[in-house]
């Protein structure tokens, strides 16, 4: 049926046994968990999940978790931080071990979302763990080749907190076309040169430059944070409509 | 905490309303009743510490979606949505 190409899918969402294959500490308080979900039908960079836990007495406590994986890649990947007074975060970061179980839903979302050869350059900015769909966009960008303009502005309390590290490091060493930029907002390293302050205007203005007409932004991160950063791009000249945001609440994750 | 902290996009919402549509509505434009004004639903802004989930217009912040869940019924309001336009190749 022609519709439901376009739409996405025929049937409502429907909620899946996902097994955890691996999980990969990426910092003291995250990790990232490659699932095995049967019937998986794809994602889209950006989009991400429902986790729902079921206890014994039949209580159930759901979240959302970005995807971190790209479409091109083999297993659906999370990254979850664990929020120590969290209902769902402290089970899958501590307690979830190679073939356990638990119910997921998705992929959610058609908003937040980047297609590698979508016209025009990419700014992203992330606070904490609003890195995992600008990554998941990031490695979509990768795999499709990298020619897409793309600057990075990655807020993190200390540099042990920044996920993927290693990853981003080496993406931008092997890629011209991306630029990572790091702050530092609580914690840093002796010597340290970079950022060491919140976003604001003059630091989003300096990585990202004056806005480019077809420029796109995605913004992902604690609620304040998001909406700081996307007012300090609406600020500079930025078309609002180009600056698309995902605000976690106030802990995120 | 305060309550502008619990802001969030109505790309939160999308789970919620993905058990009501079967198409993706996030993605979808609204355009307020109110002020008139567009936006994809994914844009809009979202509460849902609320008994479910409220998406209000970014620009005149009146009330546009409202959805409940709970014992067994899904009640779904649109009032202050004048109207939703879905896209996709084959709406070209």
């Amino acid at each position: 049926m022609a519709g439901a190409a376009v739409l996405g899918r025929l049937t409502p969402l429907a909620w899946r046994l996902a097994e955890a294959v691996e999980i990969v500490p990426e910092t003291p308080r995250a990790s990232t968990l490659v699932l095995d979900v049967p019937d998986w039908p794809g994602h889209r960079a950006g989009q991400h999940v429902d986790v729902r836990l079921t206890a014994e007495d039949g209580y159930q406590a759901q979240r959302s978790y970005s995807i971190a994986s790209a479409p091109e890649e083999a297993g659906l990947a999370l990254t979850v931080e664990r929020l120590d007074d969290g209902e769902v975060s402290p089970y899958l970061v501590g307690e979830l071990r190679p073939g356990d179980r638990f119910e997921l839903r998705g992929p959610i979302g058609g908003y937040f979302v980047w297609e590698a050869g979508t016209a025009g350059s990419l700014h992203l900015v992330g606070g904490g763990s609003g890195l995992v769909p600008l990554m998941a966009m990031l490695r979509h960008r990768a795999a499709a080749g990298g020619g897409t303009p793309t600057r990075l502005l990655l807020s993190a309390r200390s540099l042990q907190d920044v996920l993927y590290r290693d990853e981003l490091e080496q993406l931008a060493a092997e890629n011209g076309d991306l630029r990572v930029a790091l702050t530092l907002t609580r914690e840093r390293p002796p010597g340290w040169t970079g950022y060491d302050r919140r976003v604001d205007e003059a630091m989003l203005a300096e990585v990202f430059g004056p806005p480019a007409a077809d420029g796109l932004a995605f913004v992902c991160g604690p609620t304040r944070f998001v909406e700081a950063a996307a007012s300090g791009l609406v600020a500079l000249g930025y078309d609002p409509s180009r600056v698309r945001t995902e605000r976690f609440g106030p802990t995120g994750g | 905490m305060e309550d502008a902290d619990l802001r969030l996009d109505g790309n939160a919402a999308a789970g919620l309303l993905g058990e009501i549509f079967a198409v993706e509505l996030t993605s979808a434009r609204s355009t307020c009743r109110g002020c008139g004004a567009t936006a994809e639903v994914g844009a809009l802004t979202a509460y849902t510490h609320a008994p479910g989930i409220v998406l209000r217009c970014p620009g005149c912040d009146a009330v546009l979606l409202r959805v409940v869940r709970g014992g067994g019924r899904i009640w779904l309001e649109l009032a202050g949505v004048r109207s939703l336009e879905l896209r996709g190749p084959e709406a070209a």
